[in-house]
C-alpha cells in the first residue's frame, strides 16, 4: 500500500468503543444486576475503498459494533470517529445528514422489506424522506436505474416483497441501500441467510457494487470463506474484544491467537478428500457468558496453551508481523 | 444384505393457496446399516420434507404422502398403524432437529424428557430409566449429569440442548437416526463439536444417519454417500468422494464451483448458479433446471431426466446430457 494512501484519514476510526447493556431484575422496581458488556474496548480502522471483515460467533459484538456505527445504539463510551467527527455525539441534524453517507444491509431480506409496500416505494421512500427527489415521475426513473444496478428487471418495482425470492429480494435491499449515494455501507450478514447457489450471485454484485460506486464496507459475518473471498482486512471478534487483525491473505494463511486458529480449523472444506486427511479436534467448551466474562484474557478457558497468567492479564491488540495485530501474551 | 431402509418412488404433496406443491416428486434410495448420508440442496429443494416423510411427520392438511413405499428393516412404513409408527418413531429411529429449543418441551425437565421416552419405548421403570438417562448424558459428553438431568431446556446452551437431543435420539437403541440441519442454528466451533460427536457415536454404536444439510463442507466431511436434490427430485446419487471429484449433474457441479474454499487461493471472482431457484406450482414437463443449465437441450424440454447410471459404481445422475457433463468435470480433475 502507497505511504499517500495510508497516511490519508480513515474513513472510519472506532476507538476504545464500549457498549454495556444493563441487566434487570423486579417487575416493579427494576434493580440494576450487572451488564452485558456487548463490546468492551475495541479499536480498528477501516480506509476509505476497502472491505474490511468483522467475524466471530454470535455474541461476540460484530452486530452490535455495527450498530453503534450507525448510531442505532449510543455507546457507553469511546469514539467512533466518521470522516473525523464522532457519530457517537451527533444531533438529530447531523445524524439525518450521516444516514446519506452511511448505510446498511441486513441478513433477513423477509423481516427487513415491509411486505406491505410495493418493491419500487421500499426502494423510492429513502429518497423522498431526505428530500432528494420529489418529483415523483424522476424518482420512479431513479428507482428503476437502482433495480436495474442490482440486477433485477426495473418492472419489479411494481411488485411485493413477497412476490420475491430470497435472492430477489436482498437485492432489493441493496438497491434500498445505494438509493442515497452512500460511500459506507455497513453488510450486516447481508448474504448468510441465502442459499448456497444464490450467495455467490450477492457477493459478486457487491463487489461490483464497491467497484463501480466507490463503496467502504463493513462486511459482519460468521462464514469465514465468504469473508475471506470479500475483504482486504479482517478483524476477528470474541466476547466482545477483537483477538486479532490482519489483511485477509495474512490472517487465513498465518493465524496467530488460539481462538482464531480455532475458528479456521472448525470450518469443513467441500471436499471429501481433503477432509478425510484432516484430523482435528474441536476445540472444547462454550463461549462464556458476556454478563460475567473470564477475567485476563477472555478466551483462556478454551484455550490450548493458556499459561497461569493469562487469567489475570487482559492482552491488548500488539503487532506481531506488520500489519498484524494480535491480542495473546503467549503468541510470539 | 438387505437395506437398512428402502425409499421407493416417494411421492409428498402440499396443498396451498398458489397451487400444488409436489415438494417430494418420486425419489427413491436406500441406506445402508451404519452408514451416514448426506442429503443437500437449498430451501425448497425437499430434502427436509423427504426425511419428515420417512418418520410420517407431514401434517395433513396440507401435506399428503400421495405415493410410495419406505421399507424400514423390510416393513412397509406406509403400511404401520398410527401406534405402530409412534413405538418406530423415537424407539428404532431416533430423530434430531434443527431448533433444539422447540423440538425440547420447555416445561418438563431434560431428566424427564429422556426417562419419558425410555419408560414409553422400553418400558423401563423410572429408576432403570433415571440410571440409563445418566449413562445417555455421559456417552454424549455432558459432565455433571445428575444436576443437568434437573434443569430445564431454557437454562443449556443451544450446543448443550443439541447434545440432549442426541441422547434422546440415541435412547432406544435406534439402527437410524434422522438429523435434520442438526447444526445449522450453531455457532461453527459448537457445530464441529455436535458433529464429531455425532460421527464418534454413529460409527461407535453402528447407527446409520441420515443427514440433512445445505452446508457443502459438513457433508464433505462425515457423509459416505450424498444424495443431491433439486425440486423436489433426487437429481445425483453416489459416493461423497465420486460425486463432489466427478460430478455428473450440472446442478451439482454448479453448486460446488460456486462456493469459495479456504482451502484453496483466493479467486479473483465467485463462479455462480445464475438464474433463481425454480416456483415449485409452475414447473412444466422438462427438467426443473433447464433454466439454470448451460448444458441444457432440446430433449431436457421434453421430459424429466430419470436417475440413471454415471461415472463410477453406485453413481447416479437425472440428466440428459450428463455424460457431457463428465468429459468437462473430468477434465478437470
Amino acid at each position: 500500500m502507497s505511504a499517500a494512501v495510508s497516511e490519508a484519514r480513515p474513513l472510519l476510526e472506532v476507538k476504545g468503543l464500549r457498549m454495556h447493556f444493563p441487566v434487570t431484575e423486579g417487575l416493579v422496581s427494576r434493580r440494576l444486576v450487572g451488564e452485558v458488556k456487548a463490546v468492551d474496548g475495541i479499536d480498528f480502522i477501516v480506509r476509505r475503498g476497502e472491505t474490511l471483515g468483522l467475524v466471530g460467533e454470535s455474541g461476540c459484538g460484530k452486530t452490535t459494533t455495527g450498530r453503534c456505527i450507525l448510531r442505532l445504539e449510543r455507546p457507553t463510551a469511546g469514539e467512533i470517529l466518521y470522516d473525523g467527527v464522532d457519530v457517537a455525539k451527533m444531533e438529530r441534524k447531523e445524524l439525518l445528514a450521516l444516514r446519506r453517507r452511511i448505510q446498511v444491509i441486513f441478513q433477513d431480506p423477509y423481516s427487513s422489506l415491509n411486505p406491505r409496500m410495493k418493491v419500487g416505494d421500499i426502494i423510492g421512500e429513502p429518497i423522498k424522506v431526505h428530500g432528494i427527489e420529489s418529483d415523483a415521475g424522476r424518482r420512479t426513473t431513479r428507482v428503476r436505474e437502482l433495480l436495474s444496478v442490482c440486477g433485477l428487471d426495473p418492472r419489479f418495482a411494481d411488485r411485493y416483497p413477497h412476490e420475491m425470492s430470497g435472492g430477489q429480494r436482498q437485492r432489493v435491499g441493496i438497491a434500498r441501500a445505494l438509493a442515497l449515494n452512500p460511500e459506507f455501507i455497513v453488510c450486516d450478514e447481508a448474504v448468510s441467510a441465502l442459499d448456497v447457489s444464490i450467495q455467490a450471485q450477492v457477493v459478486n454484485l457487491l463487489e461490483d457494487l464497491r467497484e463501480r460506486f466507490g463503496l467502504t464496507y463493513l462486511f459482519i459475518a460468521h462464514d469465514l470463506s465468504v469473508v475471506r473471498h470479500l475483504c482486504q482486512r479482517v478483524a476477528v471478534m470474541y466476547l466482545g474484544r477483537i483477538v486479532e487483525l490482519a489483511d485477509s491473505d495474512e490472517l487465513f494463511g498465518h493465524p496467530l491467537h488460539p481462538y482464531t486458529q480455532a475458528l479456521l480449523a472448525a470450518v469443513p472444506v467441500p471436499d471429501p478428500s481433503v477432509e478425510a486427511h484432516r484430523t482435528f479436534r474441536p476445540v472444547q467448551g462454550e463461549v462464556p457468558s458476556p454478563i460475567n466474562p473470564p477475567s485476563g484474557c477472555v478466551f483462556h478457558p478454551r484455550c490450548a496453551i493458556a499459561v497461569a497468567g493469562c487469567k489475570h492479564a487482559r492482552p491488548e491488540l500488539r503487532q506481531l508481523r506488520p500489519g498484524h495485530f494480535v491480542a495473546c501474551s503467549e503468541v510470539r | 444384505m438387505a437395506p437398512l431402509l428402502e425409499i421407493r418412488d416417494l411421492h409428498t404433496e402440499f396443498r396451498t393457496g398458489a397451487g400444488v406443491v409436489r415438494a417430494v416428486d418420486g425419489i427413491s434410495y436406500t441406506v445402508e446399516p451404519g452408514e451416514t448420508v448426506a442429503i443437500v440442496g437449498e430451501s425448497g429443494s425437499g430434502k427436509s420434507v423427504s426425511a419428515l416423510s420417512v418418520l410420517r411427520l407431514i401434517p395433513d392438511p396440507p401435506g399428503r404422502i400421495t405415493h410410495g413405499e419406505i421399507l424400514f428393516v423390510g416393513r412397509d412404513i406406509m403400511q404401520l398403524s398410527d401406534e405402530a409408527m409412534r413405538e418406530v418413531r423415537g424407539g428404532e429411529i431416533g430423530m434430531v432437529f434443527q431448533e433444539p429449543m422447540t423440538s425440547l418441551n420447555p416445561v418438563l425437565t431434560i431428566g424427564r424428557q429422556i426417562t419419558e421416552t425410555l419408560e414409553q419405548h422400553r418400558g423401563l421403570d423410572r429408576a432403570a430409566a433415571q440410571k440409563r438417562a445418566v449413562e445417555l448424558l455421559g456417552l454424549v459428553g455432558i459432565a455433571d449429569a445428575t444436576r443437568r438431568l434437573k434443569q430445564y431446556p431454557h437454562q443449556l446452551s443451544g450446543g448443550m440442548r443439541q447434545r440432549i437431543m442426541i441422547a434422546i435420539a440415541l435412547a432406544c437403541d435406534p439402527k437410524l437416526i434422522i438429523a435434520d440441519e442438526p447444526t445449522t442454528a450453531l455457532d461453527v466451533t459448537i457445530q464441529a463439536q455436535i458433529l464429531e460427536l455425532m460421527k464418534d457415536l454413529t460409527r461407535r454404536l453402528n447407527v446409520a444417519l441420515i443427514i440433512i444439510t445445505h452446508n457443502l463442507g459438513v457433508v464433505a466431511r462425515y457423509a459416505n454417500r450424498v444424495n443431491v436434490m433439486y425440486a423436489g427430485r433426487l437429481v445425483e446419487s453416489g459416493p461423497a468422494a465420486e460425486v463432489y471429484h466427478n460430478p455428473r449433474h450440472p446442478y451439482t457441479m454448479a453448486l460446488l464451483r460456486s462456493v469459495p474454499r479456504l482451502d484453496r487461493p483466493r479467486q479473483e471472482r465467485l463462479d455462480p448458479v445464475e438464474g433463481q431457484p425454480p416456483d415449485l406450482t409452475r414447473l412444466d414437463a422438462g427438467c426443473a433446471f433447464r433454466p439454470r443449465c448451460r448444458f441444457a437441450v432440446e430433449v431436457c424440454a421434453g421430459a424429466r431426466p430419470p436417475l440413471a447410471m454415471a461415472g463410477g459404481p453406485g453413481h447416479l445422475a437425472a440428466c440428459f446430457q450428463s455424460h457431457v457433463v463428465g468429459r468437462e468435470t473430468g477434465a478437470a480433475a
